[in-house]
């Protein structure tokens, strides 16, 4: 038994904008994007954001952990939904943690996920540590091509640890390289020279320096450089500043998915634990008003059987050549929804908390006297030829598969990308939902196919800027194993 | 064992109004519509109605809650008005709660009155209903015609048949009712339509094309009903009577229970066993003459021909293509034009087929009037989604007979 990090996973959502759509729509007006043309970037479904984001990277990195045993959980993350409500917390119901959990959303800067693991790892329970991003840029930016929509998570304590932590470093100082504020909508940045001269070359090696003195090692024991860098080129000069060859820079996943803001030096982390050997050393490098250096010493332990992480999500993928829909998927163009879209949207927000076990948790009920599974939990059980009272125990089923027992691609009900595909799900243990699918093609859709469930934005209420969550019904296959 | 409703009530007048894009009235204008020949049918005055029943479901477009509206429009004098809502079944109820209270003996002269104004939403199809609090955070955004769309997915499949034969069975469906409409002055939509046309049309939610759906109206029917004795006292001789009324109402068990296959009402084979038994009718392909059932799409007529055992489990296509619904056929199915070009004013629609069957069986449906008058008329709606629903059933007929 050893504290370290027990578990990892990731999630990349499956869309990928080829960035050749972007620079070719926006080549009349910023032919300079030409050169940043290439791969393609993760972009979020209309009905992802952080918080849905974060809970399949935990769900990832939570197979075979029991989840009764976290203690604390850390969601780090420049792009939360909400400003005043706990974005953890929809994330801890969704998950089903206790309710004794210890919970923070840890934000404000693209540092703040190394800084949340850094926090975790002083502890002694065991925690989970998640961060997501889904940043909204400009049209025709450097940024809008690089950045890329994902998240990571990290589960933290005593056990069979994949990897410990050997050494540590911070600095704090107010660099301003960009900011966003409450008012404004999108990051504001200086000049790029200045900002590796003055921020990324003049605050990280030290601070690499002070890690590396702190474990008793030096820069040529580091296998895994993990640092990421809008800046192009700067990862690794200052890899070379700090005495870092440039083969053990990690890659950026550049090309495959773009740089996910507060999440990437975290799921550049979980991504080299996936391909490092026993005794290698991995360092993650968070940059953001200062640094925070992380050193790892990597111990063989086996990774769980099923997850996806990085490499299972990139490869669960779909070309998007479509920048038109990226834009409205992001509200950046006022398309025209029609009046279908008007209708009231509002959460009564009692009724959210009364139901939160059914809405956040999909938790349904098992009948203790006929054994009949059933989605939702009700007073009377369903069983034609039991209708017990009171008899339901809790049952969780968003662990669950089911099949597609009837489905339709709807192009009346109003959609943000019609057509509204949904159906009946029939789960194999028994239960069965109407229910909203994503990640679908309409023309792909049969009976008897099989599904799993995810946790995705139901509604967004624009008259009042709430947006509620439900779980959805997605192929299985593309994600086998995920739990 | 209950004795149930058969021959214990009699139809006095009945009324309808045209149905259609009435961009010049409002409900109340509707409601007068189709009362004024429905009082003027049943010879009597308005004083002497004794209750009444309004049905209406998206009142929120129009009328706004309560009886007060059919009370207000009809200047009713300050007599028991009860406005009932079930989905698109509410047009039975509303004839249902007349019937019951004529047949309780708390009322000699009972008024059932449904009326929907759809057309002031400012889109085509349904306007989206509220579904409750709970049921926002947790359905799809969902509309009629995806959920009916999932029957065709699960009769196929149920009946290994391929969706051309489908798409051919639903198309015919839809042309015979557009011809029938086209003989009914009353009715919405009165043109002719091809089958190509049909099969050619864009889809709203596969295999649904948009000639499967059924219009969206506005209209308003009504009946006036008694005892068979005081109609005769009446001078009435040629009486309709009711011969049964049942209601079946989902309890869940489609949408939560897996014994249900998605491909049948399960609500409508309960009510049309209740109802068969009700009307003491053994075999219901034999003794039914006329039927009209809650056509919302081409797929629910096909499929609930099959519910009502008019048809056998997977015969319907068959029938269908060989025209045993047609006007001209066994058991003519939307004589008048169904739900899908008469029209579907929702609150109106279940006392609009009444309102043929009556006329049919009087030998009064003018151009479109069966040459062996019908003895037996059967009418069907059906409320909510395939999944979850309200099923209600009439059968009504010669007084005698």
């Amino acid at each position: 038994m050893a504290f370290g990090i027990l578990a990892t996973g990731a999630y990349i959502p499956r869309l990928r904008l080829q960035r050749r759509a972007i620079v070719d729509a926006n080549r009349w007006f910023a032919p300079g994007l030409s050169s940043l043309g290439k791969g393609e970037r993760a972009i979020c479904n209309w009905d992802e954001d952080v918080i849905t984001m974060a809970v399949e990277a935990a769900r990832d990195a939570t197979i075979g952990v029991d989840r009764n045993d976290i203690a604390s959980l850390y969601l780090a993350s420049t792009t939360f939904p909400f400003l005043d409500r706990l974005n953890a917390g929809v994330v801890a119901e969704a998950l089903c943690l206790p309710e004794a959990l210890s919970a923070l959303d840890v934000a404000s800067t693209q540092r703040c996920a190394t800084s949340a693991l850094a926090h975790a790892l002083r502890g002694t329970d065991s925690s989970i540590v998640v961060a997501a991003e889904h940043r909204r840029t400009r049209a025709a930016s450097a940024i809008e091509l690089n950045a890329g929509d994902g998240a990571a998570a990290v589960v933290v304590g005593e056990g069979e640890p994949l990897a410990r932590l050997v050494g540590r470093a911070h600095s704090t100082v107010d660099f301003v390289d960009h900011f966003r504020t409450a008012e404004s909508e999108f990051d504001y940045q200086w000049e790029e020279r200045w900002i590796r001269d003055a921020g990324y070359m003049t605050i990280v090696p030290p601070v690499i320096a002070r890690c590396l003195a702190e474990a008793g090692l030096k820069a040529s024991d580091v296998n895994h450089f993990c640092m990421a860098a809008m800046v192009p080129r700067v990862v690794n000069a200052v890899g070379k500043t700090a005495g870092i060859a440039d083969a053990v820079i990690a890659d950026s996943l550049q090309a495959l998915c773009g740089d996910t803001g507060a999440a990437h030096p975290l799921l550049l982390l979980v991504a080299a634990l996936e391909r490092a050997k026993a005794g290698e050393r991995i360092m993650v490098v968070g940059f953001g008003q200062g640094a925070d250096a992380l050193l790892f010493e990597v111990t063989g332990a086996a990774a769980a059987k099923g997850r996806l992480g990085c490499a299972g999500h990139l490869a669960r993928r779909r070309e998007e050549t479509n920048y038109s829909k990226f834009l409205a998927f992001n509200d950046l163009i006022e398309i025209e929804r029609g009046m279908r879209s008007e209708t009231d949207k509002q959460t009564p927000l009692s009724s959210l908390w009364r139901n939160r076990d059914t809405v956040t948790g999909m938790i349904g009920g098992q009948c203790s006297v006929c054994g009949t599974l059933q989605f939702p939990i009700t007073r009377i059980c369903v069983n034609p030829n039991c209708n017990a009272m009171d008899t339901q125990e809790p049952h969780p089923f968003s662990r669950k598969t089911g099949r597609v027992n009837s489905f339709t691609a709807d192009r009346l009900t109003y959609s943000p990308d019609p057509p509204a595909c949904y159906g009946m799900v029939q789960f194999e243990e028994g239960g069965r939902w109407m229910m909203d699918f994503t990640d679908v093609e309409a023309d792909k859709l049969e009976v008897g196919m099989r599904m799993r469930m995810m946790f995705r934005i139901k509604d967004v209420d624009a008259q009042r800027g709430f947006r509620r969550y439900f779980w959805k019904a997605a192929p299985a296959e593309a994600a086998e194993g995920s739990a | 064992m209950p004795t149930g409703i058969r021959d214990k009530v009699a139809i006095l007048g009945m009324g309808c109004s045209k149905f259609g894009e009435r961009w010049e009235s409002d409900a109340s204008d509707l409601m007068v519509e189709a009362f004024a020949e429905g009082i003027k049918d049943a010879g009597i005055e308005t004083k002497q109605i004794d209750a009444a029943w309004l049905s209406t479901a998206i009142e929120e477009q129009h009328v706004g809650k309560s009886a007060v509206p059919l009370a207000t429009a009809l200047r009713l004098p300050f007599i028991p008005v009860t406005r009932v809502e079930n989905f698109c079944a509410s047009g039975t109820e509303a004839f249902r709660g007349a019937v019951y209270a004529v047949a309780s003996g708390a009322a000699d002269f009972a008024l059932a009155l449904g009326v929907e104004k759809l057309k002031d939403t400012g889109y085509g199809g349904l306007p989206q209903r509220g579904r409750g609090t709970l049921n926002n955070q947790t359905w799809p955004n969902l509309s009629a015609p995806g959920l009916f769309a999932q029957l065709g997915a699960a009769y196929r499949a149920k009946h290994d048949v391929s969706r051309d034969d489908l798409k051919r069975a639903m198309a015919h469906i839809s042309v015979k009712s557009h011809d029938n409409a086209a003989r009914n002055p009353k009715a919405h939509l009165r043109n002719r339509i091809t089958m190509d046309t049909v099969l050619n049309a864009p889809l709203v939610a596969d295999p649904l094309g948009l000639y499967d759906c059924c219009g969206v109206s506005d209209g308003a029917a009504c009946a006036i009903v008694t005892t068979p004795e005081i109609a005769r006292s009446l001078g009435k001789t040629d009486l309709v009577s009711v011969k049964a009324l049942q209601l079946s109402v989902s309890n869940g068990l489609e949408a939560q229970h897996n014994s249900w296959d998605g491909s049948y009402f399960h609500t409508t084979r309960v009510a049309a066993r209740r109802a068969y038994q009700e009307a003491a009718i053994e075999k219901p392909r034999d003794e039914i003459s006329l039927v009209e059932v809650h056509d919302c799409f081409s797929v629910t007529e096909l499929v609930t021909l099959e519910d009502l055992q008019l048809s056998g489990e997977g015969g319907g296509i068959a029938d269908v293509l060989n025209g045993f619904y047609d006007a001209d056929g066994t058991i003519p199915c939307q004589i008048d034009g169904g739900l899908k070009c008469f029209g579907h004013p929702i609150g109106a629609s279940g006392l609009r087929m009444i309102y043929e069957m009556y006329l049919q069986i009087l030998g009064r449906a003018g151009e479109r009037q069966r040459k062996r008058t019908p003895r037996l008329g059967m009418t069907h709606n059906l409320g909510g989604f395939p999944h979850q629903n309200v099923c209600s059933i009439a059968i009504v007929g010669r007084y005698g007979d």
